[in-house]
């Protein structure tokens, strides 16, 4: 039995703990907002905040994630939701699989870095695929976002 | 062309997945034959739908599948926009897959071309019907009476609510009068409308395919051969079942049908790991079969000599012999393109549950009625028992209109008798899809001695979409030459060939199909040409497009060259062609008609090093009607992206039959950090709507090609670019 943390909430699951997170997100507590790509860390769609840390959960075990806190989709930070509000605000999403990943992504560039430039944006965002091409609005609104906050502060 | 009642005491409404109650209106439309029409009005059998209730919720139940194409928002639009209805209450259910929904297949870039007229002739009747309740609750003539933002109001100021009307408009006839609205005045059509789902996107709240869930539900994953309709000699299970959470493992046969199941060997799991962990535990051996020749390498020089011999005629215009013989100058050249992967984000997978002779799936699918005939056939039952749940796709490019993945999980379900989900792995996808064809193409061309084209020959060889429905096909078909045959130049001789191309893997559509080599090809060579006449690019093809004219296509929509050069001439002005840019950079332009929609972009790059970058995308859209300006101008951003992906990467090959590509590591997109400023103009017109989706993508990969030229004057003919080492 190992205990997860996901958006504030414990759960108490029975896996090995070498399956990868996403997996128990997923499939055992039902979580379905994080999506499965690729299953190499190669894509970025099953992108979750350990300890507010992005990580591909589908490369990470279980067992890595006891004791942490994730953050994934579902759940809420402040800059998650203000970056939610500026995709919903761009019409950022096509088919919208990708964009927990890009959100999740995104999140953890501004907890880190209050005014990223073109070049940090595509540094933190270069490990999450989007087919649909939607990157233009994603660099868009995430500069949208730091633009509200700073009109706000 | 298609007749609308009012339906709401109709007992047959719980059936197309609307409660009893409400204002219903049903429409019967079709885009077939005049015959089916015709068949239709006498039967009336609708198949679009739209309910208002008395709380004022409005319903529409969407036909076609969203995958990304913002179709769920567009078509919604349309009747509201005429109903006058109010944005915020409009509810959006999606069909489930069936023929009273009429044409429910989501490809080639028509679902607002095809249903634009008539969504908008139910918002007119929608709206017409409320303004005659609302005259005859309150006693006074209709023509006192207007509709506006979810209420009619009377000239006195009276004014009541959509909603409150329901009961009286119910009982009415749909009216023999209607007045379409001006498109001045309208609301939401042509204007930026975001995404009705935006909201569920971001909150990770959408339910994808691969996010149904059931109670009791397997997990499963499945071993294919390697080799395309190679099949299992033997297997050794007794590792795979020692994975924790594996309960089951059985061989299933291939179902020899274009969208049957491959077969192989079914892992059924507890999860979807344990799944993916006892497939890679198997040990299976194959017997390959026939294709296991399939080498890409000896393949592509197989095609090629075919088109660099004679191949058989599919059009002879004028006298190319002459032209060619009384040439100042011949030019040729050879093109070679490899298969693409459609590699959407969200894998191929289902979720089935076979009880007795019915079958419930849920699955992101573009063909929700391909998809229950298939089931139908499989379980030998009837259509009543059969239902197909849509879900949002995660991407669809052409892949989720091929149901294989389906039938897998039917099979599955019926033999394990609980709810299955079969999910593919990417290696899955990559290496057992409905391939992007791979070609081979030749072109020749005459000049005369002030370097226009006098003569144009275009010979291709490649695998055709139709060898998947008639294995053993190894010419190219008609809508496949079309697109060759069709091109907007004006030359007096012109001859176009096909060589002999077998097909070693399943081929399928992809976004843009065939449009993707021949926009590649006869835009790469009319930069040649252009260069070769010493002539400005530009110019060289308005010349080649030649004078304002409309050329007959034998289709529906005939296209004008005027709107060809017009989309042209935004580019230009956009990007401001001829203006001198930074050292190393360059620009390259493509214009491509297809799906009846106009599009030209030009694409600035630079090349330092020998690597390339792009910077901007200058793209110009003719695509007739705008419904949603906002969706028209994402899909041409994505098509930039798309365009790129296979121009700089994309590449699928085949060694002894096996795919060697697996994953975004060897089958690479394009991210973030490559990605260029993508400048997009929509023409403003009052012509039919016509595609977006995928006429955005052909023009990419050429521009580039085209633009590298003009930066190092060195040609490249073939693609991915990563081949030459360039990106």
């Amino acid at each position: 039995m190992v205990t997860l943390r996901i958006n504030g909430e414990k759960h108490t699951i029975d896996v090995a703990p070498d399956m990868p997170l996403l997996w128990a997100i997923r499939d055992i507590i039902g979580l379905t907002g994080t999506k499965y790509g690729c299953g190499k860390g190669l894509c970025g769609s099953c992108k979750v905040l350990l300890d507010n840390s992005p990580v591909q959960s589908c490369v990470i075990p279980v067992s890595a994630a006891i004791g942490k806190n994730i953050l994934t989709i579902e759940g809420t930070s402040e800059n998650l939701q203000l970056l939610q509000e500026s995709w919903v605000t761009l019409n950022v999403p096509q088919c919208g699989f990708c964009q927990p990943g890009q959100l999740i992504a995104a999140t953890a560039l501004l907890d880190k870095n209050e005014n990223p430039t073109d070049k940090d944006i595509e540094e933190a965002m270069i490990g999450n695929i989007c087919r649909c091409g939607t990157y233009q609005r994603i660099k868009k609104a995430i500069h949208k976002t730091v633009e509200l906050k700073n009109q706000h502060s | 062309m298609s007749t609308i009642k009012n339906i709401s005491r109709r007992t047959f409404v719980k059936s197309i997945g609307l409660a009893s109650g409400g204002l219903i209106l049903a429409c019967n439309t079709s885009v077939f034959s005049e015959k089916e029409i015709t068949k239709n009005l006498v039967d009336f059998n609708p198949n679009l739908f739209v309910q208002l209730n008395s709380d004022g919720s409005l319903i529409l139940i969407a036909s076609r599948s969203e995958m990304g194409n913002g179709v769920r928002t567009s078509l919604t639009s349309i009747i509201a926009d005429e109903m006058e209805a109010d944005w915020n209450k409009v509810i959006v259910k999606q069909a489930t897959g069936d023929a009273k929904y009429g044409d429910q297949n989501t490809d080639g870039s028509r679902s607002v071309r095809y249903l634009y007229e008539t969504m908008r002739k139910m918002g007119a009747m929608a709206k017409a019907m409320l303004i005659s309740a609302a005259a005859k609750k309150w006693q006074v003539p209709g023509s006192e009476c207007t509709a506006k933002n979810h209420f009619v109001t009377h000239s006195s100021g009276e004014k009541i609510g959509f909603g409150d009307l329901v009961e009286i408009a119910k009982t009415l006839e749909t009216p023999k009068e209607y007045v379409l609205k001006s498109p001045k005045d309208f609301k939401y059509i042509g204007k930026k409308l975001r995404s009705i789902d935006a909201e569920d996107y971001v909150k990770g709240k959408a339910i994808f395919g691969l996010d149904k869930r059931l109670p009791n539900m397997k997990f499963v994953a499945i071993a294919r051969c390697p080799v395309t309709f190679g099949t299992v000699k033997s297997f050794d299970k007794s590792e795979a079942l020692k994975v924790a959470g594996v309960e089951a493992i059985i061989e299933i046969p291939r179902v020899e049908k274009p969208f049957g199941a491959l077969g192989g060997v079914a892992v059924i799991a507890s999860n979807t790991w344990a799944a993916f962990k006892g497939k890679e535990a198997l040990k299976i051996e194959w017997d390959f079969g026939d294709n296991k020749s399939y080498n890409s390498k000896t393949y592509m020089a197989e095609i090629t000599a075919n088109v660099h011999k004679q191949g058989k005629v599919a059009k002879d215009v004028g006298n190319i012999n002459k032209a060619f013989k009384n040439a100042h100058k011949i030019i040729e050249s050879t093109y070679q393109l490899p298969h693409l992967s459609h590699a959407p984000m969200e894998v191929p997978n289902a979720v089935a549950w076979v009880q007795g002779d019915s079958c419930e799936v849920w699955a992101p699918t573009q063909a929700p009625q391909t998809t229950r005939k298939e089931v139908i056939d499989y379980l030998k039952t009837s259509e009543e028992k059969v239902t197909i749940n849509v879900t949002f796709l995660g991407g669809g490019f052409g892949r989720k209109s091929k149901p294989d993945y389906v039938v897998e999980a039917v099979m599955l379900s019926k033999e394990l008798n609980a709810p299955v989900q079969v999910v593919w792995t990417r290696e899955d996808d990559i290496k057992h899809d409905y391939y992007h064809t791979v070609s081979a193409q030749y072109l020749k061309a005459s000049l005369d001695k002030n370097g226009n084209v006098t003569g144009w020959l275009h010979r291709f060889a490649l695998p055709s979409i139709v060898s998947t429905f008639s294995p053993g096909v190894d010419y190219a078909a008609g809508f496949e030459i079309a697109s060759a045959s069709n091109i907007p130049f004006d030359i007096k001789n012109m001859k176009i060939e096909v060589g002999k191309a077998l097909a070693m893997v399943r081929i399928g559509w992809l976004r843009s199909v065939i449009n993707i080599p021949h926009g590649f090809s006869e835009n790469v060579f009319a930069d040649e040409l252009a260069y070769a006449a010493n002539k400005d690019p530009l110019e060289f093809r308005l010349n080649l497009i030649g004078k304002d004219r409309i050329e007959d296509t034998q289709n529906e929509i005939k296209y004008n060259t005027a709107r060809l050069k017009n989309v042209l001439k935004i580019v230009v002005k956009n990007a401001e062609w001829g203006k001198q840019l930074p050292e190393n950079h360059a620009y390259g332009l493509a214009v491509h008609y297809s799906f009846y929609s106009y599009v030209a972009s030009i694409v600035e790059v630079s090349v330092i090093n020998k690597k390339v970058k792009v910077h901007n995308v200058f793209t110009a859209i003719d695509c007739g009607t705008v419904v949603n300006k906002d969706t028209v101008k994402a899909q041409m951003e994505g098509s930039a992206i798309f365009g790129m992906s296979l121009a700089f990467y994309g590449k699928i090959t085949a060694k002894d039959g096996a795919i060697e590509q697996s994953n975004y590591d060897n089958y690479k997109m394009i991210r973030m950090h490559e990605i260029p400023k993508v400048h997009v103009e929509i023409v403003e017109s009052s012509e039919k709507p016509t595609g977006v989706g995928e006429p955005g993508v052909p023009v990419i990969a050429p521009a580039i090609v085209n633009a590298i030229f003009k930066a190092t004057g060195k040609r490249y003919h073939n693609l991915p670019l990563s081949d030459y080492g360039l990106v």
